[in-house]
């Protein structure tokens, strides 16, 4: 398997919610790529589109949600019995999001783990039957293959007791044990990319750690990917090695996960960044946070969605175009006049 | 399991002791009784009642004892299954009441699944396709539904029904087939004669449980656990239905309990209003002549009907819902 051949690649993403207020821009152009094996993280503050670029990538976005543009595309790979593989490229926003060909990448190919572990598991069912559920659905197994299947899988995550863990409902489990169980899910028909959405905001700190290391160790032994949902920066510098950044819908900048941290473009990253506590700076020096609020999704401002709290602001500039995605070395790109050339 | 059950049944013959009590209360409360009611209509007759005739009438029937002592020896007869006589038909109360209670059981047995299986695929329908015209036509009839009294409802639709097809639609029975023994052709009768009360019982009920499906249904289309579902790539009709559908039918379905008071109620008016045989009539009649035993045992009957039917919903929603513990 070659590290650098693309897996997905998000062109121009737009998905918008068509409310009676008005119209709400969730993503409003994304682009990033992701490479087989890879973990990439997505961060931004609460509401920038980090959930919906999920939900859009399989196609899930409720109503009256849809994706009016952009390309995403999703490259599959197939092993032939004399050992070649062979590539077929799937343009995922041409799908009919209610056809078999979109369905049978949903939590086959590309899978998902959801934010509230509490909520996402169905109530009346047993975790069993949720899990066992998905691998019928994309395997050709019986019902006791399935739940040998299911038993195992939930072993592979750590879950205590798989053997009764299998028959238990959701509410007879813990906060972890349902995460458990939503990642023995999502990873039962070994899925290539997995999206992880905040999977840990919901839990403890030690739950959190152990689940981390869950989902690394699982990355490594079953060479997936992972788009690693976030708005915690101490998560990504843990588990990532890309990092793409959202504003207001758009990605504002991708690096990877050094460059990010040490050398940050885009203005609004560098305040994301000062607005976190590190280790071995001055406890008396304050922390910044990001001044000025966040725009009204029913009226972004003109130009740079950013530039109202910008501090390197540039009137005449800034507030009248749309940016566009600058390349500042390969694989770092920013979405900021400054780097205009 | 085991246990909750016979807990809940210790439940049900308290309530029915107590109902037993409250029955019969309600009847004392009225000021006189069935002697002073019958004496009255009497007198108006032209008819000359002395007051040792009155007196001895009153120890006949057992009504110049206090209240209590006339409650422990209709209870302890209850007990052994007599329900005492009726004064004004001269009958035991059974006798008046049990070839009513059959109607009144297939009356609000038919209305109730009537409301359910019109109510549940229109509400289900409703909350899936949320804002399309069906749905909005639902909701105006079942605003309608919900706010047009059913007795009005059976007064139009008898008017209507004689207008047009110049019959009278009261009753369950042709006149040849009320007194006639059961046949074929009676059943056919009956089938013929219960749409219209079946309709005009269960519309508000129907009415009420399409808003009721419809507004859990929708909460419950916008839990992430359908959008875990969905993710997973199953069929979106599928989905639905193994999924939302079935969270949001647990209450729906356990609730049927609730549903049985106002089918009493309601029926009690429309068998009146429709001229049906059933025990609301009696009910009626039995409170205005003050005709004690049998008035208190038919709200007994209609109580103990209620209440088996809550407990028969509340072991659904125990069968139903894993969540609910049997404690
Ligand atoms: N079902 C929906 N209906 C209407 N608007 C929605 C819906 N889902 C998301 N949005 C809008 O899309 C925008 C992005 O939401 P999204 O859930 O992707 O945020 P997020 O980055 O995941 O935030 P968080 O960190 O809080 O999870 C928000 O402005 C939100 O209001
Ligand atoms: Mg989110």
């Amino acid at each position: 398997m070659n590290d650098n051949q693309l897996l997905l690649k998000v062109r121009d993403l737009k998905t918008y919610f068509f409310l009676e207020e008005g119209t709400v821009h969730a993503i409003d152009g994304a682009d990033f790529d992701i490479r087989r094996g890879e973990a990439v993280g997505v961060v931004g503050e609460s509401g920038c589109g980090k959930s919906v670029t999920g939900q859009s990538i399989l196609r899930i976005v409720p109503n009256p949600g849809e994706v009016v543009e952009g390309e995403i595309t999703f490259y599959r790979y197939e092993k032939r019995d004399d050992g070649t593989e062979v590539q077929e490229v799937v343009d995922l926003t041409a799908l009919d999001p209610r056809g078999d060909e979109i369905r049978s990448i949903r939590g086959g190919e590309i899978s998902m783990v959801f934010q509230e572990p509490m909520t996402s598991l169905s109530p009346v069912h047993t975790m069993g039957q949720q899990i066992m559920e998905a691998i019928i659905l994309h395997q050709k197994v019986d019902e006791d293959e399935a739940r040998r299947r299911a038993i195992e899988m939930l072993r592979r995550v750590g879950m205590p007791q798989p053997e009764s863990t299998v028959d238990s409902y959701p509410h007879q489990l813990s906060g972890g044990m349902r995460q458990r169980g939503m990642i023995a899910m999502a990873l039962s028909c070994s899925p290539s990319l997995l999206i992880a959405d905040e999977p840990t905001t919901a839990l403890d700190v030690t739950t959190e750690a152990q689940i981390l290391q869950l989902m690394r160790d699982l990355q490594q032994d079953l060479g997936m990917a992972i788009m690693f949902i976030t708005h915690d920066l101490g998560v990504i510098a843990e588990m990532t090695s890309r990092v793409v950044v959202m504003y207001m819908g758009k990605v504002v900048e991708g690096a990877d996960v050094d460059t990010l941290f040490y050398d940050p473009k885009h203005p609004y990253t560098r305040a994301l960044l000062n607005s976190i506590p590190r280790l071995g700076h001055d406890k008396s020096e304050r922390l910044e946070s990001i001044k000025g609020v966040v725009p009204d999704p029913y009226n972004l401002p003109p130009g740079c969605p950013f530039h109202p709290r910008c501090a390197s602001f540039m009137p005449g500039v800034c507030n009248v175009e749309e940016v566009p995605n600058f390349v500042i070395e390969p694989g770092h790109t920013a979405r900021c006049f400054l780097y205009a050339d | 399991m085991k246990a909750y059950i016979a807990r809940r049944f210790l439940y049900m013959i308290l309530l029915l002791v107590m109902a037993s009590m409250v029955s019969f209360i309600v009847i004392t409360l009225p000021p006189g009784d069935y002697l002073t009611s019958y004496i009255m209509r009497l007198k108006a007759q032209g008819q000359d009642v002395g007051l040792d005739e009155e007196l001895a009438l009153r120890r006949q029937y057992g009504l110049d004892q206090p209240y209590y002592i006339q409650y422990f020896k209709w209870a302890s007869q209850m007990l052994r299954g007599n329900m005492g006589r009726s004064f004004e038909f001269n009958r035991p109360v059974w006798d008046v009441i049990q070839p009513r209670l059959g109607m009144t059981i297939l009356v609000a047995g038919v209305s109730l699944i009537f409301t359910y299986v019109m109510a549940i695929p229109i509400g289900i329908y409703s909350a899936v396709r949320q804002y399309s015209i069906g749905d909005y036509v639902f909701t105006v009839i079942g605003f309608a539904g919900v706010s047009i009294p059913n007795f009005l409802l059976a007064l139009v639709v008898m008017v209507f029904a004689y207008r047009t097809f110049g019959t009278s639609i009261g009753g369950l029975f042709s006149i040849e087939y009320v007194d006639a023994p059961w046949s074929l052709a009676k059943i056919q009768d009956l089938i013929k004669h219960l749409p219209v009360p079946i309709i005009v019982i269960g519309l508000s009920g129907t009415a009420w449980l399409i808003r009721t499906m419809r507004a859990t249904l929708l909460d419950e289309l916008h839990k992430p656990y359908v959008q875990t579902a969905r993710a997973k790539g199953l069929k979106e009709g599928k989905l639905l239905a193994k999924y939302p559908i079935r969270v949001a039918l647990n209450p729906i379905a356990s609730t049927v309990g609730w549903a049985l008071p106002g089918l009493f109620s309601g029926q009690t008016i429309i068998s009146i209003v429709l001229d049906l045989p059933t025990i609301g009539p009696i009910l009626l009649r039995s409170l205005m002549t003050e005709d004690m035993f049998l008035a208190a045992s038919t709200l007994f009957i209609s109580t103990a009907l209620t209440l088996v039917g809550t407990l028969i919903s509340d072991m659904l929603l125990v069968w139903l819902d894993p969540r609910i513990q049997y404690t």
